[in-house]
């Protein structure tokens, strides 16, 4: 029977729920295998320290501790350092950056030795027992110090903390900075923030010792990655070594990495031909998982009196922290393409600086660039507004590209591939009821109230599909962007999808099933996915960068395509007539005028298999790959607009309205796409609000818990109002985009515009992230002329 | 070591271990539940979350030894006859998951609360996980989920 | 992490788990384990020995006394929270209750746990100074003291409490007819305060509080919250405003000061 059903577009309930809501989860933490030991690392409570000397004798004689090693002890293990896979400039200064340090630690956390235990709570007692004598240094902690003479070096071979410096060079007539008649020099930063996952990471090893073969289930958004990089560090050779991310708890960035860990895990278990498991605690997340952001933007905005924007130009100094981890020197970059926004401006300058410091590494926390870029423009679009006295939705109105419906080649460089600001920017403040907004904030302005609102806008592009590989390659990264989808249709019926993306709660099993039900004529029930096991799913390369269903659901369409002019051949052959006779409508190959020469794929699938009556030259099996690399990114864009009350007297924000209207192209899932914003603008409103990471002057972490690092939960969150236009992306043949990142890149500038909205008419014109009510209150009481 | 014996999802087990053992360890290496995640280490984010004698108790700040004696349920407990409870079912509907580790622990707290409080309104649903983390969804959908699960209990109690 | 190694015994009667406090001078008692617990999860707190008073059943009440209300020690935050007797006797101490932690904490953490802690950032420290509470300590020989809040608190985690005693019972006046407010000022629901307020005054005395209203508050840094005229009360029948002082000092204005703010604005860091 073909299926006649069409589920792309549906708002299909996910295949992936019911062992997830039933507590049978693949977490890397529920695995166990006979002969498992626990590894605990020995970390540095320093952020800057000689490391004098490791004695792991007591570690040894405790009871249930298998083994313990220093970072010394382990040298022989590595063949090489681990991955930074991102030299974004010739002339980056790099160091190598080994699992377990030797000679100094570099931020507080910062892994010098290694213990085995039989059981968790025996490794952490090993840990516990091992001797470590440091030398305490001065430490780095401001990016602007840190490039002054004489200050401490966190990498001393490298002479400076400044290791990296790209530039954009330029677009458009950079004489309009000196010309334009108003000009807005502007300062914004970005502090500290950390993925979070609810699931910490964690790591499991399996070695077999005679083959030499290894198998690593990591809670990873890259098992591709890591596998070849993994590779390199600890000498295992790819063919040997089998990567495996089961279900991922979340990631958000601070699992597109490959970590000391991973490779400790790998290493140790080669070494003790016995299975060892980590698995990492919330305040070793804290500390040793990557943060994100940490940026100085200066902007200077160009414009005319009457609120046309002329140019944007940028100097920014990037915090790296103390090592390179996979992507960190190129993540400030991924910004830097998108600073000019939905605006038609005529001149574009874009620079940063990449510093280290004694801190934990910085690499791409949801968003990565877009999110600390889309935050300074906009911040500087309603600066510009309130600057001129115009209404900073009028400001965006008439600086709007106007519609594009074909690559448009813009000031930085990149071609954009589509574009209609305008509507959905019009339906965001129709829903939001901007003008009646502004009304009732006349009149609590008017009466003086204790609690003022504001509305905050934040108009976005985003540069999501990444990425074609020829655009990687010219901008030094080591891999390509491409990705791969294999199509089996299985002789019962059945059709699997081995994928190359690795998804961690994206539903992409429901999003790539309904692709197939469309184009095969089968149901969502019928078809298997999977994905992120090197051994099962070889071709790929993960998911991150809102790129799985831009590049991963095109290289499926195309695998689908060629399974269908296989199977339409099989059709032909089987159904006795010429290929071109054939149509596929309404799930199966059918003929004109002949209802009874019907085919469906699940039958030709069947033929295929048996392979009793093919044609000439026919391969057995109904079987396809594709790989596809992207010609262009693709652009999602949209507007949020948030509506926020604030408390003058205690500085404390409530968020009455939040609405986002996003265009991601055509939508294959809405209820999995309105998930995805949901949680985007959470974590947008999480750094606009509560979390930021801070360091004590000698480089303690201090927010190193979830009761400091203030993750909000469902009674500190508004409910999202959300709507759409479509405009599909002319870059791939689905039409997609990508909508992971939108919400996070969005909602931070809409919330701190809505703030400083509220209380700008007692003279505020800026509120820092995250805008805290302590930070408020200050804000107030500065304006006021007050002394604190 | 420290005998403890527990019930869990109705079944009486026993076992010695350290006093040290935290209960969520208990349930997920000792009886090999492991349903039950462990997001934290200073009882914020409840992703741990079990039902102590029908109540959400955060399973790693309790010992082991402290749940001797009493009725414990994890979420292997809530699905009965091969039917997901519907709790479960109205997550299922609501998209009220993404990456699913936090999930068990909300459809738990979500499961005592509305047994204190059968038809919450959403600022109470809100208020009632304010001891539970999600990175993913937002809370949009989890908060929909439990006042559909409420409805449905009201209807199915009607 | 897992908490380091402790020998673990179970008492069923507050003698016995005197006995065993004075026999074992390195023990700490566990009640519901919610202020102890996470601390010796990330190994800043390893006693060596816990006795654990969680079952003894005759410490869990709540209770009307004549003129005061008669609280056991090991009645849990949600009882408290939920207790018809402390709705009608003495409403702020029920309410305060709801305000701890989260529903899990309030399920398993009991009162006597969250004031023998003497954490000055949690919630019934500020309420019970705010009260003039009594508790109720029991010690070897039958020895009982009632010791007022304000010398009960006498720093940051430091309750008036000897080694080998046990706070039994906490004792709050009835306030049924007299206006009552507990405002606390904290970022998200689940965290403690950075600045909470209790106060109390009668009914009859309208406007803003008079010098007799008893308040008490707590601030975690040089605060936004206690350096501006703040509205404290739209619960009870009057409306009360506390002028909060400014500067870097907390006040507790009916006590002594359990601790200074700056000694726990460095242990939280709040900003």
């Amino acid at each position: 029977m073909a299926v006649t059903e069409r589920f792309v577009g549906q708002p299909v309930l996910r295949k992936e729920d019911a062992p997830l809501l039933q507590g049978q989860g693949s977490f890397v933490d529920n695995m166990s295998i006979a002969g498992m030991v626990h590894m605990a690392i020995v970390r540095s409570p320093f952020a800057h320290a000689r490391v004098v000397n490791v004695d792991v004798s007591k570690a040894l004689e405790m009871p249930g501790v298998i083994a313990a090693w220093s970072a010394t002890d382990l040298t022989d293990e590595w063949a090489g350092p681990l991955p930074m896979v991102w030299p974004i400039t010739e002339d980056i200064k790099t160091s190598d950056h080994w699992p377990l340090t030797k000679d100094k630690a570099r931020f507080q956390g910062d892994g010098v030795a290694v213990v085995l235990g039989e059981s968790r709570g025996l490794a952490d007692d090993g840990a516990e027992a091992v001797d470590v004598e440091y030398d305490a240094l001065p430490a780095v902690l401001d990016i602007e110090d840190a490039v002054r003479d004489g200050a401490p070096l966190v990498h001393d071979e490298l002479g400076t903390n400044a290791v990296v410096h790209w530039s954009h060079g330029g677009g458009g007539d950079q004489s309009l900075f000196e010309s334009a008649p108003v000009k807005l020099k502007l300062r914004y930063e970005a502090p500290r923030t950390t993925p979070s996952a609810i699931e910490p990471r964690g790591a499991l090893a399996s070695p077999v010792p005679s083959l030499g073969e290894f198998t690593l289930w990591t809670s990873t958004q890259i098992p591709h990655i890591a596998r070849v990089t993994l590779s390199g560090t600890t000498g295992i050779p790819e063919h040997k070594l089998r990567i495996v991310a089961p279900d991922v708890g979340g990631s958000f960035g601070g699992k597109l990495d490959v970590y000391a860990e991973e490779a400790l895990c790998l290493a140790l278990a080669r070494k003790t031909g016995r299975p060892v498991k980590w698995i990492e605690s919330r305040s070793e997340n804290y500390s040793v998982t990557i943060h994100g952001r940490g940026v100085i933007h200066d902007i200077e905005v160009a414009a005319t009196e009457g609120g046309k924007i002329l140019g944007f130009h940028v100097t920014e100094l990037c915090d790296m922290g103390a090592y390179f981890q996979l992507l960190t020197p190129g993540i400030p970059e991924l910004g830097g393409w998108v600073y000019m926004g939905p605006y038609d401006t005529q001149a574009y300058w874009y620079e940063f600086t990449g510093i280290m410091t004694n801190m934990t590494p910085t690499d791409a926390v949801r968003g990565a660039g877009r999110p600390e870029a889309t935050y300074v423009l906009e911040r500087a679009v309603d600066a510009l507004a309130r600057h001129l006295e115009m209404d900073p939705a009028e400001v965006r109105r008439i600086n709007f590209v106007p519609k594009f419906t074909e690559d448009r080649p813009s000031l930085m460089g990149l071609n954009v591939d589509s574009g209609d600001y305008l509507p959905a920017f019009e339906r965001a403040l129709e829903l939001a009821e901007y003008d009646q907004y502004r009304k009732e904030q006349a009149s609590r302005r008017e009466n003086g109230d204790i609690k003022q609102i504001g509305i905050g806008l934040s108009s976005y592009i985003e540069m999501c599909g990444l990425a074609p590989s020829n655009i990687l390659g010219a901008l030094r990264y080591a891999a390509g962007g491409w990705d791969a989808a294999q199509v089996r249709c299985q002789p019962s019926g059945k059709v699997t999808l081995y994928i190359g993306t690795s998804p961690h709660g994206q539903g992409h099993d429901t999003t790539w099933a309904q692709i197939t039900a469309d184009e095969l004529g089968v149901t969502p029930d019928d078809i298997e996915v999977l994905h992120g096991d090197t051994a099962t799913t070889p071709l790929g390369m993960d998911t991150y960068g809102s790129r799985s269903i831009a590049i991963g659901g095109a290289a499926l369409h195309y695998a689908l395509q060629k399974i269908k002019d296989k199977a339409r051949t099989l059709a032909a052959h089987e159904l006795e007539v010429s290929e071109d006779d054939l149509r596929f409508e309404d799930g199966a190959f059918r003929v004109q005028g002949a209802p009874d020469k019907v085919r469906t794929i699940p039958e030709l699938a069947v033929s295929a298999w048996t392979a009793h009556n093919l044609p000439d030259g026919f391969e057995p099996d109904l079987t396809a790959t594709a790989t596809w690399d992207p010609k262009n990114f693709t652009w999602p864009y949209g507007t949020h607009v948030c509506v926020a009350e604030v408390d003058t007297e205690t500085g404390r924000t409530e968020l009455l309205r939040y609405v986002a209207v996003d265009d991601c192209g055509v939508v294959i899932n809405p209820m999995i796409v309105d998930g995805q914003v949901h949680g985007g603008i959470a974590f947008g409103i999480a750094e606009a609000l509560y979390e930021e990471m801070l360091y004590d002057e000698h480089g303690n972490l201090i927010t190193g818990t979830l009761t400091q690092y203030l993750v909000p939960s469902a009674a500190e969150m508004p409910s999202f109002e959300l709507d759409r236009t479509e405009t599909p992306s002319p870059t791939n043949p689905l039409g997609v985009k990508g909508i992971g990142e939108a919400g996070t890149i969005a909602a931070p500038p809409a919330v701190v515009n809505a703030i400083v909205d509220a209380v700008s008419h007692l003279g505020v014109s800026d509120v820092g992230k995250p805008a805290t009510p302590e930070r408020v209150w200050r804000a107030i009481r500065d304006a006021k002329g007050g002394s604190r | 070591m420290a005998n403890v014996s527990v019930t869990v999802n109705g079944v009486a087990r026993e076992a010695d271990v350290e006093p040290r053992t935290l209960l969520v360890y208990f349930l997920r290496e000792t009886l090999g539940l492991t349903g039950t995640n462990v997001g934290c280490d200073t009882s914020s984010c409840g992703s741990c979350t079990v039902l102590l004698d029908g109540e959400s108790v955060k399973a790693c700040t309790l010992l082991a030894v402290q749940a001797e004696g009493r009725e414990v349920t994890t979420i292997e407990g809530m699905a009965s006859n091969g039917q997901m409870h519907p709790i479960q079912e109205a997550f299922r509907r609501n998209h009220g998951l993404q990456c699913g580790f936090c999930t068990p622990g909300m459809i738990m707290a979500a499961a005592s609360y509305l047994r204190e409080n059968p038809s919450p309104s959403e600022g109470e649903v809100r208020e009632s996980l304010e001891g539970n983390l999600c990175r993913c969804t937002g809370y949009h959908n989890i908060v929909q989920s439990i006042l559909d699960a409420a409805g449905q209990t009201a209807g199915a109690k009607a | 992490m897992i908490p380091a190694p402790f020998e673990y015994q179970r008492v069923e009667s507050v003698d016995q788990a005197i006995q065993v406090l004075s026999d074992e001078p390195e023990a700490k008692i566990l009640a519901g384990g919610h202020s102890l617990l996470p601390l010796m999860r990330v190994r800043l707190a390893r006693p060596s020995f816990l006795v654990d008073i969680s079952r003894i059943q005759d410490l869990k009440y709540v209770k009307d006394d004549g003129d005061q209300v008669a609280i056991g020690a090991l009645t849990r935050h949600h009882d408290v929270a939920n207790s018809e007797v402390l709705h009608e006797l003495c409403p702020i101490v029920a309410y305060a209750a709801g305000e701890i932690g989260d529903p899990q904490v309030r399920h398993v953490g009991t009162i006597g746990g969250s004031v023998a802690h003497a954490d000055p950032a949690s919630d019934m420290p500020t309420v019970l100074l705010a009260l003039g509470a009594e508790m109720v300590v029991r010690g070897p020989d039958g020895n009982v003291r009632n010791v007022p809040a304000g010398d009960f608190f006498k720093g940051l985690f430091e309750p008036d409490l000897a080694t080998n005693e046990v706070l039994t019972e906490i004792r709050v006046p009835r306030t049924a007819d007299r206006g009552w407010s507990y405002l606390k000022f904290h970022r998200r629901a689940q965290d403690w305060a950075l600045v909470g307020v209790a106060a109390l005054a009668n009914a009859s005395v309208g406007g803003l509080v008079p010098s007799a209203a008893r308040c008490a508050a707590v601030a975690g840094s040089a605060p936004p919250a206690s350096s501006s005229s703040t509205p404290v009360a739209r619960r009870g029948r009057s409306l009360m405003f506390v002028r909060a002082t400014a500067g870097p000092a907390p006040f507790w204005a009916s006590a002594a000061t359990p601790t200074s703010a700056q000694s726990w604005a460095r242990r939280w860091n709040f900003r």
